[in-house]
């Protein structure tokens, strides 16, 4: 059984492709998916996410049971709103799953994890919580939308009682607050998202869903679908699960170091698998790669170095930059003469630091 | 979706063959498969005088999202391709019965063209898969 976010209707309405995703019914595009992503890249655009799985933690352990459970150390969140990135892992370090967490009081965070996980994170999350007395709420009756660009802060700005602007205006990055939206709907804004822009992901009761998104739409927010924000996410330098990380692939080896916080004395699950595996040596490594012929990076390709084989995680076609732009697995130490099979021929590869796209632009070398 | 011209015959994978005055076929993708794909981003020619054979991958169109293998509806030689999709491959978005087409093949058995769906069947089909 498909599942439908509430703003399924609307989605049709405007003509959207619709395709599953994850077990959701969700829109790929409107029309044009490269028109949507430049909307997001010069403009702003926004995109229901209400498919990811929101989680309410409860019990006054919660901060140890996060510390616990989580590779990126939660004792980084001291001011109430804050947010922060991290990967859950398994006793091997691999990832289960990566996510947001949020601090509102020491009793009460909130995670929004991916929808194609839901059911295993929920098991292991309810698994780990038990020994901490903390009650996990999943809140379905949440919808998410995320309105990103250089502009999407100030359009939704606009749609906000006008007390709660000068606060919403100076939320920093990473941060989220309670806010009213138009008709005085109680809107939870963060400021994050999936598209290397700045913008909002707000989350908000599924009642309210349908008119905030017709009032984004007459604030000229463009609708973009899933398709724009794979394309947006790659530029920007940013993991898909399950294409550039999973259950058999440590932090290390997906370019995820910078979420691991080996902080004195937290005995976090996986931490020691990942201690070793860091002693012994990382045997492979994630790189971005650019190509510059003609063609389209894919997911599993295969990646031929000097050290070995490797393969494409995530590939796509780069709207702003007009080539194909990737992630690839590798052999550790692998450089120079990299290349790709694309259909029995092979094609070189330029290996680059990424992100490809910062702010509307190219980044240097890319 | 555009109107279909009425001389086009079609492949159940959505290919289109249209039979000019000189005899050559001359074969691109529907609209209804531009669709389908999105923006496209890349399309990969046959080489010109190459032999080719129903039922096997001629050319590839890639959309920002996927690869597709285009087949050809009849068998033969390639006489000429459409150069210009090397550089605006959304050609086959915009126009895909007219300037988007794909490759000219000379047909070595002009019989296979009985195989095809004619406008009304092709249409049939399309609708089948949309419901």
């Amino acid at each position: 059984m498909t599942e439908k976010t509430v703003l399924n209707a609307a989605h049709r309405a405007l003509g959207a492709r619709m395709v599953d995703f994850g077990g959701w019914d969700m829109p790929i595009n409107y029309g044009s998916q490269i028109e949507e992503h430049h909307a997001v890249r010069r403009d702003a655009g926004m995109f229901d996410v209400s498919h990811m799985t929101v989680l309410d933690l409860h019990g006054p352990r919660t901060r140890e049971f996060l510390r616990h459970v989580l590779a990126n150390s939660v004792d980084k969140l001291k001011v109430v709103g804050k947010a922060l990135y991290a990967c859950m892992l398994n006793e091997q370090g691999g990832v289960i799953d990566d996510l947001i967490v949020y601090f509102f009081d020491e009793a009460h965070f909130r995670l929004v994890v991916n929808a194609a996980t839901r059911a295993k994170d929920l098991a292991w999350i309810e698994r780990q919580a038990k020994a901490f007395g903390v009650e996990v709420r999943e809140r379905p009756d949440f919808a998410m939308i995320a309105v990103q660009g250089p502009t999407a802060r100030g359009k939704v700005l606009g749609l906000l009682h006008e007390v709660d602007r000068p606060r919403i205006e100076k939320l920093g990055k990473f941060a989220a607050a309670a806010a009213q939206g138009p008709h005085g709907m109680p809107l939870f804004v963060a400021r994050t998202g999936y598209t290397g822009e700045d913008g909002f992901e707000i989350l908000l009761p599924n009642e309210h869903a349908v008119p905030l998104w017709e009032a984004l739409l007459a604030a000229a927010v463009v609708p973009c679908g899933l398709g724009a924000r794979d394309t947006l996410r790659l530029e920007a330098g940013m993991n898909l699960y399950g294409q550039d990380m999973d259950e058999t692939v440590s932090p290390w080896e997906a370019n995820l170091g910078w979420t691991v916080a080996l902080d004195e004395g937290r005995d976090f699950i996986g931490r020691a698998a990942l201690e070793k595996q860091k002693a012994a040596g990382v045997q492979r490594t994630m790189i971005g790669v650019v190509l510059d012929d003609k063609g389209v990076l894919r997911h599993g390709q295969k990646v031929l170095t000097a050290n070995g084989e490797g393969e494409i995680l995530s590939g796509s076609f780069s709207p702003t930059l007009n080539k194909a732009i990737g992630f690839a697995r590798v052999p550790a130490g692998a450089a120079g003469d990299i290349r790709v099979d694309i259909r029995a021929r092979e094609l070189p590869l330029r290996q680059v630091k990424y992100p490809f796209v910062r702010d509307g632009k190219p980044c240097e070398g890319i | 979706m555009s109107e279909i011209p009425g001389d086009l015959k079609f492949l159940k994978s959505h290919e289109w063959a249209r039979v000019e005055d000189d005899g050559l076929i001359r074969v691109g993708i529907s609209d209804h498969a531009q669709a389908q794909l999105g923006d496209l981003v890349y399309v990969e020619l046959p080489e010109v005088g190459a032999s080719i054979h129903t039922g096997h991958g001629v050319a590839v169109v890639e959309s920002v999202k996927a690869a597709s293998d285009i087949y050809s509806p009849v068998s033969g030689e390639i006489v000429e391709v459409n150069e210009s999709l090397s550089d605006k491959p959304e050609t086959i978005n915009e126009d895909a019965y007219g300037e988007g087409w794909i490759f000219l093949v000379r047909a070595s058995d002009r019989s296979e063209l009985d195989e095809l769906l004619d406008v009304n069947a092709y249409e049939e089909l399309v609708d089948s898969e949309d419901h």
